[in-house]
């Protein structure tokens, strides 16, 4: 370490003002704080209450997600591999999914780092590490035939538009991955969505078409039984727990969004709240749709609400946010359970989005410090007044 | 030297740019929205405006002081709604095809804030020939920013440019799609705010005029 330590004095002149790449500070500051502690106290959103710091935050974060990419990378492969009628074993379905997933990350923190990198040398402001994950989640949300180009025009708009043009870290009021994703949703409807996305085919001449489960539903009739076509189609619960089934790279493995969401539970950095408020709201909806409705949704089990799309990810990893969720504890029961809410309400009544986790949680974003302010308002009320 | 600190030319560029109608005043936004996924519509739009802008200048001014102050906004009317039939039976006459694209916008030039805004505030209190400039720079400037919005939202919404194709063959074989967003009015908020976002960051903010 004495030489790391080293290396960064001898080099600080040169950042440092007068210097020779006195513009480029934030670059060195982010790379410093890599590697050493950052001296100062933190002013904006996450506060953090013990003894970590930010870019440590984000680490652990980065670490649930690992056990998801990896089984994101074989899956993508495995699916893309039996469409094709090519090597399925464990390295080849693998060897396969690097060769599509390692493109999109790449693109993903290269493009990305490019803006924040831009930004910070005009605004002068410290290279944020919450990019660290957003870079890493975003991938993770995209369907697998995504071109390059749309990913880097959707990372570019989530950076700007959903962070910097609010000030940077920890002043976004909405999740920058989603926005991303929100935008290229809207912008490329058929490469976002629609059953020939979710598998990759080399060339878009054979492209393979396979239905997910919500597309299976949406298709279906009152009178079909989904749990019978469910299983028909290779989809029983258990194959909807684990993940094997084609969907974004990342978000097919519910038993894998548990143990991350147990990561980052256990070490304080998701709210627990938020996680079990969604949880319980999409289950009582679910359950209630299925009560009164008669709609071909009513015929899905509150649980395979639960397992299917890709809600498990985004209570997890997205609704979590610890920036553009609500600070206050009651605040993050409500917020959840209205994702959970909305998420069902936009799957079974709204037919031109089969998935609405996506924009359950960006509207709730929205309303995030409405249900902090007023929160806030209302334990002030009760306090004793100072005499 | 002598055209720079002109008063005519100084109120001419104030239109164009410092007090440019679209973003610094926010104004005739309705209208950018909806005639800006073709360049060529937006182009029609934006010199039917510019020319309605200058002349009700020009003949509001030249009648400003014989119109009685409690019935002005009318007699403005009547002579912005008279140049705007004018302009819309004339593209009728000759640009039989976009005038149709257009539909209610080119009739709808009767009530765009920067009209009647212009009107009100300079025309009735300026020399015809200052409120035919003032016109006219509000109109380019409103013109400006439509045909860059519709420049964007054209090139990437559908991939051409005054109707010819511009995206080069090697792009679409690597994946390139044209932008659906581009097309629906969010994607013209989108880009309007950038460039309003643009514009503010060259000049700056007046911190105290906010």
């Amino acid at each position: 370490m004495k030489f790391m330590r080293d290396l960064f004095k001898s080099n600080e002149k040169f950042f440092t003002k007068g210097g020779m790449f006195e513009k480029l500070h934030p670059l060195f500051d982010a790379t410093k704080t890599f590697f050493f502690l950052p001296k100062g106290k933190i002013r904006s959103f996450p506060f953090l209450r013990d003894s970590i710091e930010l870019k440590r935050f984000m680490s652990i974060v980065i670490l649930s997600l690992i056990p998801l990419l990896i089984f994101g990378i074989y899956n993508t492969g495995y699916q893309a591999n039996l469409a094709s009628d090519s090597d399925i074993s464990l390295q080849g379905a693998f060897f396969k999914g690097l060769t599509i997933t390692l493109p999109l990350i790449i693109v993903s923190y290269s493009v990305g780092f490019t803006w924040e990198i831009i930004f910070s040398v005009i605004r002068k402001h410290k290279i944020s590490e919450g990019f660290l994950v957003t870079g890493l989640l975003y991938p993770l949300i995209l369907p697998p035939s995504i071109s390059l180009i749309q990913a880097a025009v959707g990372i570019s708009f989530g950076v700007i538009i959903g962070k910097e043009i609010f000030g940077g870290t920890g002043r976004n009021i909405l999740n920058p991955a989603l926005t991303a994703r929100a935008f290229l949703f809207f912008a490329y409807p058929s490469s976002m969505s629609g059953d020939s996305v979710w598998i990759f085919s080399g060339s878009n001449v054979d492209a393979i078409t396979s239905a997910t489960p919500l597309s299976i539903v949406a298709n279906a009739t009152i009178s079909d039984n989904i749990s019978m076509i469910f299983n028909q189609a290779g989809l029983s619960l258990k194959t909807l727990f684990f993940g094997s089934y084609p969907g974004c790279i990342g978000e097919t493995s519910a038993f894998l969004c548990f143990i991350g969401g147990l990561i980052l539970i256990i070490t304080g950095i998701g709210s627990f709240r938020t996680i079990i408020g969604g949880i319980i709201g999409l289950l009582t909806t679910s359950f209630l749709v299925s009560y009164f409705f008669k709609v071909p949704f009513a015929n899905v089990t509150p649980i395979q609400h639960l397992l299917i799309g890709g809600f498990a990810f985004g209570i997890v990893f997205m609704a979590t946010d610890p920036v553009s969720s609500p600070g206050m504890n009651i605040s993050r029961w409500i917020y959840g359970f209205l994702i959970g809410f909305l998420t069902v309400v936009i799957r079974v009544f709204n037919p031109a989005y089969p998935e609405g986790v996506m924009l359950a949680i960006l509207f709730m974003n929205i309303f995030a410090p409405l249900l902090d302010y007023v929160e806030t308002r209302i334990k002030l009320g009760k306090r004793m007044p100072n005499v | 030297m002598g055209l720079r600190n002109s008063e005519i030319y100084n109120t001419f560029i104030d239109g164009i740019w410092d007090e440019n109608p679209v973003t610094k005043q926010v104004l005739g936004i309705c209208s950018a929205l909806a005639v800006t996924v073709k360049l060529n519509t937006a182009f029609v739009m934006a010199m039917s405006l510019t020319v309605v802008a200058a002349f009700s200048g020009l003949i509001i001014s030249m009648l400003r002081k014989k119109i009685p102050s409690n019935i002005r906004i009318i007699v403005e009317l009547t002579v912005i709604a008279t140049l705007v039939i004018i302009a819309d039976q004339i593209l009728k006459a000759y640009l039989y095809d976009i005038s149709k694209q257009l539909s209610v916008f080119v009739g709808l030039i009767i009530t765009n804030c920067i009209i009647m805004g212009r009107a009100e505030s300079f025309a009735m209190v300026n020399p015809p020939h200052l409120s035919f400039a003032d016109g006219l720079g509000n109109g380019l400037g409103y013109g400006l920013i439509l045909m860059l919005v519709a420049f964007i939202r054209e090139l990437l919404g559908s991939g051409t440019l005054f109707g010819f194709d511009v995206i080069p063959e090697f792009l679409i074989k690597f994946g390139y799609k044209n932008m659906g967003i581009m097309v629906l009015a969010p994607g013209a908020f989108f880009v309007i705010g950038m460039l309003v976002w643009l514009k503010n960051s060259i000049t700056g903010i007046d911190e105290e005029n906010l």
